[in-house]
């Protein structure tokens, strides 16, 4: 009786564990988590294989796959080709998308409000308190502003979408740049902390008179209210998909060493200064070869058959010839056998 | 009726007397066992509670090394120039956990005297229940709850995870308080309310005095439940690295800032979060103390 009852214990851990023998393991970004979690769906369904993805954010992804405890590790931070060759790992860009300023007012809509590099930063530096301050009356002299205290929101864990964030406040505001730099844990002069974009999102929504930062997708799933920006030309800026692309077409991938490149505030007439680029570190010699095997099989097909999944959340796929860059460096780099 | 049994292995028969040295020998050895086996468990947990003292000590050592004492009294939070102070954590976990007690320890004793003494017979139950599962809701429940309906009211701040701190604790409270009333003789009771004392004045100078030391230690459960609480209160208390002056501004909590940035952390930033975490420890062992203290005091006076 006793030994039936243990094998048959012993059969059913056996066909759970080995039904998730397949799954391949990641960490870290919660800016691409939309796209990754759809692309990982679409995956199974086409392949059977699972994707088993953390967001934990970009910090913990980068320690996750330091600490191999995972196969590959997702970051908005880039490496420079110095920490790559010195940790074993090899980094490329997966995906590009938008970060956008939401905010929380009654009777505000999504793109009636325009803001500008520098008044963010006073924003966020705690200069600008109010919503009817001067500076935001004079980039919105029409918009109905009350005069209701402004509850700044960010990340309080180690965030890629931190870094690019405060990477254009470094470089649109002298003041930010002497007080807090460009950094994945800033230290944040004001403001309230939450865990994730979708932690930002949510606090954003339930309190009256916040504002945030969020990848354009959190925006539009959690219908949040995002503004529009003022540019590095000068111009009124929408987060849109031509918006992004045209300030990802800046990126000379190909010049990159090791694919170092961020893509804030870059010219254009018509680009969105908070674009940003979401990598993946996998190492070049892998502990296990044959998960390796796998996720590259992923990211490959994500490279093939994605791109739509992709355009549908607002983010930009890689350009083709930045694609065959990728694979070519998979190729010499990754040993996978 | 056989007053001779066989000896399984040698097949000779045994004699009474040596029936019972075998009986006896064998319950020696099951008292024996059961002795070792319950000792072992003991020396478990002494075990255990040992190494996790070891292992934070030995994780924080670089930290402690770095800070020294500082750490305990600086406020700066920097994860880019590696520098760590404790003082802005370990003010928000004890002003949260203070505030907390302060709000719940008179609702808990309220409600536990109510059952006791006022309530009428048929809502004694539900009543009872109704307390008992709210200590047995995950405080993770209770975060998400005051995320949704007590910050909007409140904002992010000490005063809210206070607020969802002292709804936590009050549940433990009151279920301690209400089992250590009910051992109070009936007696005492009707001898008070027969010289003419108000069921207030009974409470306060019999069934109080009668149960402190039960109180005093069902005060400090919640207090303990408070300090260490960690998700509840990282949903509401706005994860700031900051002393503010008033309650109704964010802060954080020593728990709190361990379960947002370790993941992340690493070197010296870790071993700064594991620095935290042994100060909270040794924060929880100072109040239990404390509590054995004040209970010490407390028979002694009363010459018990």
């Amino acid at each position: 009786m006793f030994l039936r009852s243990l094998s048959g214990a012993a059969i059913f851990i056996a066909s759970v564990v080995g039904a998730n023998a397949a799954d391949i393991s990641g960490a870290g970004a919660t800016f691409p988590f939309p796209l990754y979690a759809k692309w990982a769906e679409t995956y199974k369904k086409d392949t059977g294989n699972g994707l088993n993805y953390q967001a934990i954010g970009s910090g913990g992804g980068i320690k996750a796959i330091q600490a191999k405890t995972v196969t590959f590790g997702a970051s908005d931070i880039p490496q420079t080709a110095e920490i790559q060759a010195k940790s074993g790992l090899v980094q490329w860009p997966m995906v590009m998308g938008g970060i956008v300023a939401v905010v929380n007012i009654d009777g505000v809509k999504s793109g009636d409000l325009v803001i500008d590099g520098q008044t963010l930063a006073d924003i966020y530096l705690g200069k600008i308190t109010s919503w009817d301050d001067a500076a935001l009356k004079k980039l919105n002299p029409d918009a109905k502003l009350p005069s209701a205290p402004i509850k700044v929101v960010h990340r309080a864990d180690g965030s890629g979408t931190s870094f690019n964030f405060t990477n254009y406040l470094d470089k649109v505001s002298p003041e930010w740049h002497d007080k807090v730099g460009a950094s994945q844990s800033p230290e944040w002069p004001i403001g309230v902390g939450a865990k994730g974009n979708d932690g930002v999102s949510g606090t954003v929504g339930q309190t009256k008179g916040a504002i945030g930062y969020v990848e354009y997708a959190y925006a539009k799933q959690q219908k949040l209210i995002y503004t529009d920006m003022v540019n590095k030309d000068g111009k009124k800026v929408e987060p849109t998909v031509a918006a992004f692309q045209s300030a990802a077409s800046n990126a000379k991938w190909s010049e990159a060493n090791g694919y170092y490149e961020v893509l804030t505030d870059e010219p254009g007439a018509e680009s969105w200064p908070l674009t940003a680029a979401t990598f993946i570190l996998m190492y070049k010699e892998p502990v296990d070869k044959a998960a390796s095997a796998e996720a590259l099989k992923f990211f490959d097909w994500a490279f093939a058959s994605g791109g739509k999944i992709a355009e549908d959340l607002d983010y930009i796929p890689m350009p083709a010839a930045v694609v065959t860059q990728i694979k070519a460096t998979w190729a010499s780099q990754i040993k996978t056998k | 009726m056989a007053d001779v049994t066989l000896n399984a292995a040698t097949g000779k028969s045994l004699s009474i007397e040596e029936q019972r040295l075998s009986a006896i020998n064998s319950f020696r050895f099951a008292d024996r066992t059961f002795h070792n086996i319950t000792f072992a468990a003991a020396l478990f947990v002494l075990i255990l509670l040992g190494s996790i003292i070891v292992s934070l000590i030995v994780g924080a050592l670089p930290a402690i090394e770095k800070f020294g004492f500082g750490f305990l009294y600086s406020e700066r939070w920097s994860v880019n120039k590696e520098i760590f102070g404790a003082l802005s954590p370990i003010y928000g976990t004890v002003m949260t956990s203070l505030i907390a007690m302060l709000i719940a320890v008179p609702v808990s004793l309220g409600i536990a005297i109510f059952l006791t003494e006022l309530c009428p017979m048929p809502l004694r139950r539900p009543i009872g229940i109704a307390i008992e599962l709210l200590a047995g809701i995950p405080s993770i429940i209770y975060g998400i709850w005051g995320f949704f309906t007590l910050t909007p009211i409140f904002g992010q701040t000490l005063l809210t995870a206070s607020l969802i701190l002292a709804i936590m604790v009050l549940p433990f409270v009151t279920a301690i308080s209400r089992d250590v009333f009910l051992t109070v003789p009936q007696v005492l009771r009707e001898a008070a309310f027969g010289v003419g004392c108000m069921t207030w004045e009974v409470a306060r100078s019999i069934v109080l005095p009668y149960t402190r030391v039960g109180v005093v230690g069902g005060v400090m459960l919640g207090l303990g439940r408070a300090l260490g609480e960690t998700m509840a209160v990282t949903f509401v208390i706005g994860n700031a690295h900051t002393i503010a002056g008033s309650i109704f501004e964010p802060a954080t909590t020593i728990s709190a800032t361990i379960a947002n940035e370790f993941q992340e952390s690493d070197g010296i930033y870790r071993a700064a979060l594991l620095e935290l975490g042994l100060l909270l420890f040794v924060i929880t062992f100072i109040v239990l103390a404390v509590a054995r203290i004040m209970l010490l005091r407390l028979e002694r006076k009363a010459g018990a």
